[in-house]
């Protein structure tokens, strides 16, 4: 049966990815001497590393906008958050090693602060921050989910209000007096639990980590789509009223969605932040969301391998792309995605079908030559 | 007269000239150098002192250059070949002769000493003249200057001055400046007498002084001025509260003209315009060129090629009415960029709204990347029309002419929606269009064409907006980035599909955001707005004026 072929398929690749991603590609980079051609370099497990992240946010997109129909323009606001959470630890771990030799932050000390403000007491301790980043963009998702589909809010003015809110996130984290460092953000790190941050080591783990949690987030959403619940979900999507009406409670299945899209975000965030080495109000600007949702948009939405190729292949075409031509990345971005939406809505995932779609039409059109085509025009009348 | 003083920004060389070519225009101008001559030569302090009292009531403009001069070390003295000793100054680089004007070859001496006492006295002596000038609104500053320093000494010189004044500005001021000095007098009657006066005259700027005075000695006073104290709080209060509804109308004009455009795009044909922004910003730029071309001309790179738009060369107020031009000019080019945007892309994604909102989103970016590249990332300077600049007041609130333009300019542009949506066949296509597409289209309404002219609209008046906007502040490719937020915010809070919703939200928000933002800053007035219009969907998730359907989408 051609569903069984396509699950083996699939379980394949899945086997091959994680095999490669977090046996090999972290083998190479450890074992292998750096005069091998075969050498993986920090850099490059470092650049990685941040794709997988990417990957898990542009998941957390897709379950919401692929699945669910829900155009989320904020999702970053939770992957900058769960940054920030885990942030706060990695600030406070640095100790008396600053530029200040204080106990507080630099920038506090730079700010003038005496005393460490109480809500940053706790991220002292690092489970207590393990549980903050999940935490965190979990009770922000659910308090704004919750106001927004007990009151019907949906379609673009859900996407409307999201953008709203990380908007009014992204002003209030760039304000100096909001505790979080202003525009410069955390930055600086030096350790994490024990170990020195920027060891190759470390690094790598941070990378394999990333891995494990896009596995993770991979598996679940991949389940959670074949449940019932995933039924309901697309149901959702297709038709929301008919699945109120058949007596579902809609906004708690949305509720649902939304708060575990921004869980997976938050801690997508969490592992980002000390790759990246530094966390500012910038990730949270509703520019970064709305990339986001390009990268989904290109690999394919309503596929949970879309977003995963989107993410990765637009972030490498950017890193390509904004050392070519730095001048003209936008245009391409822009360009991109207005060919993107207007002739593969389906993305890069969707191609195939694409063609042989267009093959079949082609099939009828040769074997409707003798009739005039009236069945050709209305089917490219879409 | 800014001739003489030592400052080279403030002198300029075509006065020290004309002075020099007319050593003794008015007929002061001798008596005042005589005696000036005799006060540098002198080497009595008292007498010294004398002679500068008596330069107070010499009408003449040579005295006060000459005093600043010798106070700030500039006044020498020059001995010629029969021992005869020329007192000069230097202005410019120029060595210039106090007693006739002339100039003179001088070599470098030490300046002229002077002592505290002089100083002082040279000080006085400046003061009263300074109230003398011959400008009204020089006179009126430097009463007021005086006057805050509360100085005793000052009240002489205020009434001499009272009894020869003749403007009535300066009148007013005089009697405030003596009501304010009297304030810190000892005469408790004549205190009570002031504070009276200053209450009943609501002058603001006594405000302090009056509230120093609450705690006064004398419970009779003290009584007196907490009274005017809390009436002038009041007054301040009625003051503050028309100038924030003044600015929060103006700033809700801005978001009306520039959230009208979205709430037709938006509100009536569903079209979610991401790019709305950029087209805001393609009419400040196209104002920013009218103006150029009325003016030097432009210079545009663009990938590799250049255009050279060659200037007009205007000045004086035909360059100033470029304004005029540049907004109908604005209108037209955004409606023909709104066309090729309605004709590329939306026209295919009108049945999927979310994604017309990402296909604009990335057209946006396209935009401002090309704005980049034509007109730098720096912002450009667009110049405001002296007629737009400066500002009156009415009862002390401030009202500048640029602020009451954009209000003026939201209502007409109002008005004329409304004229074209309800008066003209264009109107009631549009109109028809939107409320049912099919049925329109059945009775042979030419549909495409009507959402491209719709579409042109709705762009055109993002266009008008942008040429507003440039005259209130920078232009750059970020502009539209920070309006579309709250245009879209504006448009959904007034209920989408409703104009007049539109126009009560936009002027609500600027009015709140206005009162909120001294209390709070700009960034958290902001803020606080953003999540009021959330909680405000909350209780109202149509808007102010949501759109009543029978449809279950709709």
């Amino acid at each position: 049966m051609a569903h069984s072929e396509v699950r083996r398929f699939e379980v394949w690749g899945i086997a091959i990815a994680v095999v490669v991603i977090l046996g090999v590609l972290p083998a190479l980079n450890a074992f292998v001497p750096e005069t091998n051609p075969l050498h993986i370099s920090n850099f490059t497990i470092n650049l990685y590393g941040k794709y997988l992240t990417y990957a898990v946010l542009a998941i957390g997109v897709d379950v919401l906008w692929g699945f669910t129909g829900l155009l989320s323009l904020g999702q970053c606001l939770f992957f900058a958050l769960g940054g920030y959470t885990f942030g706060m630890y990695l600030m406070l771990k640095i100790g008396k090693l600053g530029q200040y030799k204080s106990d507080l932050p630099d920038f506090m000390v730079f700010l003038g602060y005496n005393k460490l403000p109480p809500h940053w007491v706790p991220f002292y301790s690092f489970w207590f921050a393990v549980a903050a980043v999940i935490l965190v963009p979990g009770i922000v998702a659910f308090v704004f989910g919750y106001l927004a589909f007990r009151s019907r809010i949906r379609g673009v003015y859900f996407s409307i209000l999201t953008q709203a809110l990380t908007y009014g996130a992204c002003l209030m984290f760039f304000r100096n007096d909001f505790t979080f460092g202003g525009n410069n953000g955390l930055t600086d790190f030096k350790f994490v639990l024990n170990y020195d941050i920027n060891s190759a080591a470390t690094q790598r783990a941070f990378y394999m980590l990333s891995g494990l949690l896009l596995l993770g987030s991979y598996v679940f959403s991949r389940w959670l789509t074949t449940t019932k619940f995933g039924k309901v979900q697309r149901a959702i999507r297709d038709s929301e009223n008919r699945v109120l009406f058949s007596g579902y409670a809609t906004a708690n299945f949305k509720l649902f969605v939304f708060v575990y899209a921004a869980v997976i975000s938050g801690m997508a965030g969490a592992l980002y932040t000390p790759q990246v080495g530094i966390i500012n109000p910038s990730e949270m600007s509703p520019e970064k969301s709305l990339e986001a949702v390009v990268w989904v948009a290109v690999g394919g939405r309503g596929t949970l391998v879309g977003p995963i190729i989107g993410s990765v292949g637009v972030n490498a075409l950017k890193s390509w792309a904004t050392r070519a031509f730095p001048d003209l990345w936008l245009i391409i971005l822009g360009g991109l995605f207005v060919l993107i939406v207007l002739f593969m809505p389906k993305g890069i995932v969707g191609i195939p079908g694409q063609i042989q779609e267009l093959r079949k039409r082609l099939k009828r059109r040769e074997s409707a030559v003798a009739v005039p085509a009236g069945g050709a025009a209305s089917s490219s009348a879409e | 007269m800014s001739w003489l003083l030592p400052r080279p920004a403030v002198a300029s060389l075509w006065a020290v000239l004309a002075f020099l070519l007319t050593p003794a225009v008015r007929a002061d101008d001798g008596t005042a150098r005589s005696l000036l001559v005799q006060a540098i030569l002198s080497t009595n302090v008292k007498e010294q002192v004398e002679l500068i009292g008596k330069l107070e009531t010499v009408e003449s403009d040579v005295v006060p250059a000459v005093l600043n001069a010798w106070r700030d070390g500039a006044v020498f003295i020059h001995e010629g070949p029969d021992g005869q000793k020329i007192p000069f100054l230097r202005a410019d680089g120029k060595a210039i002769r106090i007693d006739d004007g002339n100039s003179i070859e001088a070599s470098e001496t030490a300046p002229v000493e002077t002592t505290t006492k002089l100083r002082r006295a040279m000080k006085s002596a400046l003061d009263v003249l300074s109230i003398a000038g011959t400008d009204p609104q020089a006179r009126r500053a430097a009463v007021t200057k005086l006057s805050m320093t509360q100085n005793a000494a000052y009240l002489p010189i205020f009434e001499a001055r009272l009894a020869v004044e003749k403007n009535p500005a300066v009148l007013t001021s005089l009697h405030e400046a003596i009501a304010i000095t009297r304030l810190a007098g000892t005469d408790p009657a004549a205190k009570i007498t002031a504070i009276d006066y200053l209450s009943k005259n609501r002058v603001i700027r006594s405000l302090d002084f009056l509230k120093k005075l609450s705690n006064d000695a004398n419970p009779e006073v003290a009584a007196a001025a907490k009274k005017s104290v809390a009436s002038m709080e009041g007054y301040l209060r009625i003051v503050e509260f028309w100038g924030t509804l003044f600015r929060g109308l103006s700033l809700g004009s801005i978001l009306l003209v520039a959230a009208l455009g979205l709430a037709i795009t938006f509100g009536l044909m569903g079209v979610i315009n991401m790019a709305h922004g950029e087209i805001i910003v393609v009419g400040a730029y196209t104002t920013y060129l009218v103006q150029n071309i009325f003016g030097a001309g432009a210079f545009l790179p663009f990938f590799g090629l250049s255009l050279n738009i060659p200037g007009l060369h205007l000045g004086g107020a035909l360059y100033e009415s470029y304004f005029l031009f540049a907004i109908p000019i604005s209108f037209v080019v955004a409606a023909i960029v709104g066309i090729a945007l309605e004709r590329g892309i939306i026209r295919f994604l009108y049945s999927r709204p979310l994604e017309s909102l990402l296909a604009t989103w990335g057209m946006s970016l396209v935009l401002q990347q090309l704005f980049r590249l034509i007109f730098g990332a720096n912002n450009v300077q667009v110049y405001s029309p002296s007629w737009l600049s400066g500002n009156f007041t009415i009862s002390d609130v401030l009202l500048g002419w640029n602020r009451l333009f954009v209000i003026g300019f939201a209502t007409a542009i109002v008005l004329l929606v409304w004229l074209l949506l309800t008066r003209t066949s264009l109107g009631l296509l549009i109109r028809a269009v939107m409320q049912n597409r099919d049925m329109a289209s059945c009775m042979g309404v030419r549909t495409e064409r009507v959402n491209m002219l719709t579409f042109a609209l709705g762009s055109g008046l993002a266009g008008l907006a942008g040429a507003f906007l440039s005259q209130l502040g920078n232009v750059g490719p970020g502009l539209g980035q920070s309006y579309i937020v709250d245009c879209f915010m504006t448009v959904v809070v007034g209920g989408v599909g409703n104009l007049v919703g539109t126009i009560y939200s936009a002027l609500g928000i600027g009015v709140v955001d206005q009162a909120l933002q001294p209390v709070l800053g700009p960034v958290m007035g902001k803020i606080t707005v953003l999540a009021a219009i959330i909680l405000f969907l909350q209780w109202k998730p149509g808007g102010l004026f949501p759109t009543r359907s029978r449809s279950l989408e709709g």
